[in-house]
């Protein structure tokens, strides 16, 4: 402690100071937050002062968790109705109560987990969160003359188009002189399963339809990461590959979405897919202001991912190419069970990272109208039922407090798994 | 088949077509090609047919067009009545390229300083400078940019009851009053005075490192270089008879008069963005400081070096090299991540641009793809100066160990290009 503290007439000075600067920042926020704050109240009364006429003597200077009780519902669910709140509420449970046993690396039913987490969960959370029932109309054009556009035409186009698949398998597997029956067997077990999951999504569970519009707070913050992680980590491993693949065009289209995307800012991202994609649709085709929010942030967060994984594909001692080569291993078997296991591996810090700064980056959302957690408390500021002057720090201080949580939470975990997935190689 | 194969060992084996890695490669990049093609012309043909539709121009041609709206903070002259669309856009980005430019400076000094704090011996603070960049960086910026804009600046109090610095400004909630050098005649001679002080500077450094090879001998450039920059200036100043006098501000009603206006939105910008970058450099600080090998250390000690010289001969230009390149990152995110502005209305390119001109003219295409075609060089151009800094400072490797494995091997079996021994 003395040696630490007080060796030197410098360290004293220094340590002096720095108690100096504790004493000025410490007690103030723990007075804002807890000793001064107002924990109950129906209104503004209850966080202004005499002057500001509230109930609070002259000087006061607290944080107002009474307003933040009062909006809790509002932050978590937005603007959902209240009746149907039930429903994002099982999608959490079911969402954290895969996602906790699977990060716990002693829970067994790993695989299980993964499936449910990545085939069922998804499905059931759309239908939970919309309401279910959707109707596809068909997609292949020239169809017209068999059904009227519908769910037949779309039943229809999709038996025509996994025909067609099947007959692309079956040609590539001539080719290459294959045997084309497991190919096509597989494929057609995964164009079976789609087909199943889209007429689920079809069927009618008698929910009423939510619209995104009234999603809001905690919930689409929670939907744009989750959505925007799934979607960028094998889109950013697929760009990662290709950026080091020998084919000069692929290798040319991948630096330049990864570089274009990198090299601009997140916010132009949003404008450009809130105002610009639905430019780029034919006409009657229209996209939900979330879905669109959704795609630009799972373009941008992917190039980010892409240069994370090359980093780890990079450092691989080329020696572990060649032994897959050696094994007479192709391309894809090498990928999937030699290189990128240990390349992501390495890259845990970075994926975590990006997944960290992808959480933060959803607060972005709410400069192109969106209201995500950050969104909803800033407009919660304009009610005059809570205008007072200490309102929109309490908001911010809660806000604060909850992005902290969650990302303090990841990066502790990413130091965990990091420790636990060093084998040693490292020098 | 073995003996097939043994009997035509010198014809290429017969391989199914889509077996042959250079018919297989071809056929795939066609494809994408083809699929690139597709998506783009259809993006395109869509496009002119919506606009089109909703009746909208397009085209550059509304640069030229007059603007009509106000900017609150303009370092070229601009003008709400006549100046164009065009004339915004370069306010716009200016106002960026100045909280980038002064976000980069403030990150960076910050930056070091409590990476190097977390390093300290001193427990109090080394937990402090941890607890700093923790809290910091697990907050998003944008929440920062709120609380220090509405939840700082816009609450402090009216001007005339606002704080009063005395000669160094007034601060209220209409922004930060600083006083304003107003220069006299001949000012511009101090200006090339600092500029003819770089350049003896610069100069001198060279000829210090030419006679240290030669003779060995240190000449204290550092000092001399410091005072050529700063000391021609102020000796230019003071001969010219101090051309200077401050333009202060006065506290007012409506808002103080007189002095140099810094916007609160350009002071939340700039503190909530270089407070949160310098989070990150610090963690790159020390990264890079602990990179660098503890023996390094031991062995300049034992040639006797003193402690200052360990740090600044030995330790900071390993530790820089590791720092520079995830810096300059950190340095092109202050740059983009200033377009979050367009939440507090500070107005830089994003948010003059991409906010106010899109919502007057209705261009998406054009208005949209202009600030991420402004933002692309300036991302480009950075990292290219920095990764040729970058360069220059990289350890030396041998050639043979860049040289092509099969280069190598045609060389060693040629006997006319064998290397002197």
């Amino acid at each position: 402690m003395r040696e630490n503290l007080f060796s030197s007439i410098p360290y004293t000075i220094l340590t002096l100071l720095v108690l100096y600067v504790l004493w000025t920042i410490v007690p103030p926020i723990l007075n804002f937050a807890f000793f001064d704050a107002v924990w109950s109240g129906s209104d503004r009364n209850a966080c202004a002062n005499a002057e500001q006429g509230g109930l609070q003597p002259q000087g006061w200077f607290g944080g107002c968790w009474a307003y933040v009780g009062a909006y809790f519902n509002q932050f978590i669910y937005g603007r959902f109705p209240v009746d149907e709140q039930w429903r994002v509420n099982i999608v959490g449970i079911l969402f954290f109560g895969s996602l906790i046993p699977l990060l716990i690396p002693k829970a067994p039913f790993k695989r299980e987990n993964i499936a449910f987490l990545l085939g069922i969960f998804p499905i059931a959370a759309l239908i939970l969160l919309t309401g279910g029932h959707f109707r596809f109309e068909g997609f292949l054009p020239g169809t017209g003359f068999i059904f009227a556009p519908g769910a037949s035409k779309f039943w229809a186009d999709y038996i025509i188009a996994s025909l067609i698949i099947l007959a692309l398998v079956a040609m590539i597997a001539r080719g290459s002189d294959r045997d084309p029956g497991p190919g096509m067997r597989s494929t057609a077990i995964v164009l079976g399963v789609i087909a199943v999951a889209l007429f689920v999504l079809t069927i009618d569970f008698g929910l009423n339809h939510i619209t995104t519009d009234r999603w809001g707070g905690l919930l689409v913050t929670m939907v744009i990461a989750v959505t925007g992680i799934t979607a960028s980590l094998p889109l950013g491993i697929a760009l990662a590959l290709g950026r080091r693949s020998s084919m000069p065009i692929v290798k040319l289209f991948s630096v330049i979405f990864i570089e274009f995307w990198r090299g601009v800012p997140l916010i132009t991202v949003l404008f450009m897919s809130s105002v610009m994609l639905p430019l780029f649709l034919p006409e009657g085709v229209t996209f939900d202001k979330l879905l669109r929010a959704l795609i630009g942030v799972a373009l941008f967060s992917a190039a980010y991912m892409a240069e994370v994984v090359r980093g780890g594909l990079q450092a691989l001692p080329k020696g572990q190419y060649e032994a897959a080569s050696a094994l007479g291993l192709n391309w894809g078997q090498s990928m999937r069970m030699i290189i990128l296991p240990q390349a992501l591996k390495m890259v845990i810090p970075g994926i975590v990272n990006t997944f960290i700064g992808l959480f933060k980056d959803t607060t972005l959302v709410l400069i192109i109208g969106l209201f995500d957690f950050l969104g909803q408390i800033q407009s919660s500021f304009t009610d005059p039922t809570w205008a007072t002057p200490v309102t929109s720090l309490s908001g911010y201080f809660f806000a604060a407090a909850v992005y902290f949580v969650f990302c303090y939470a990841m990066s502790r975990y990413s130091m965990f798994m990091e420790r636990r997935l060093d084998t040693g190689h490292k020098r | 088949m073995a003996m097939n194969e043994a009997l035509h060992a010198d014809e290429p084996p017969k391989v199914a077509l889509l077996n042959n890695p250079a018919v297989r490669n071809a056929l795939f990049q066609v494809l994408l090609v083809l699929v690139i093609v597709f998506l783009v012309y259809s993006a395109l043909s869509n496009m002119y047919a919506n606009l089109a539709a909703a009746g909208i121009a397009s085209g550059f041609g509304f640069l030229n067009n007059p603007s009509g709206f106000a900017v609150n903070q303009a370092l070229i002259e601009y003008n709400q009545a006549e100046s164009t669309y065009g004339r915004v856009y370069l306010v716009g980005l200016l106002n960026t390229l100045l909280v980038a430019f002064f976000g980069i400076i403030l990150a960076t000094i910050l930056g070091f300083v409590i990476g190097i704090a977390r390093l300290s011996k001193n427990w109090m603070i080394s937990r402090l400078a941890t607890v700093y960049v923790e809290t910091l960086r697990n907050i998003p910026l944008l929440l920062q940019i709120f609380i220090w804009y509405f939840g700082v600046l816009r609450l402090l109090p009216q001007p005339r009851e606002g704080f009063d610095f005395g000669p160094l400004g007034l601060l209220n909630n209409r922004g930060y009053f600083a006083p304003k050098p107003v220069w006299g005649d001949g000012a511009q001679f101090i200006f090339w005075a600092f500029i003819v002080g770089v350049i003896a500077a610069i100069a001198v450094s060279r000829w210090a490192r030419k006679r240290q090879m030669e003779t060995g001998q240190i000449f204290p450039a550092f000092w001399t270089g410091l005072g050529l920059v700063f000391g021609l200036p102020v000796l230019v100043f003071l001969a010219l008879g101090a051309p200077l006098t401050w333009d202060m501000p006065v506290a007012g009603g409506f808002r103080p008069r007189g002095g140099m206006t810094i916007i609160p939105e350009f002071i939340a910008l700039l503190v909530a963005l270089s407070t949160y970058t310098a989070a990150f450099i610090a963690e790159i600080v020390r990264a890079g400081i602990l990179a660098v090998n503890k023996g390094q250390t031991e062995a300049a000690a034992a040639l006797g070096l003193r402690n200052n010289f360990i740090l600044r001969l030995v330790v900071v230009p390993q530790a820089m090299r590791i720092i520079i390149p995830p810096l300059t990152s950190q340095f092109l995110n202050i740059t983009k991540n200033s377009s979050l502005a367009v939440a507090i209305a500070y107005p830089e390119l994003t948010s003059v641009f991409a906010g106010t001109t899109l919502n007057q003219t209705g261009q998406a295409v054009e208005i949209g793809s202009i600030p991420m075609l402004s933002y692309l060089p300036i991302s480009l151009i950075t990292s290219a100066v920095m990764n040729w800094d970058n360069k220059r400072m990289a350890l030396g490797e041998r050639e043979n160990d860049r040289e092509d494995p099969s280069r190598r091997a045609e060389r060693l079996a040629d006997p006319e290009d064998q290397p002197e021994r």
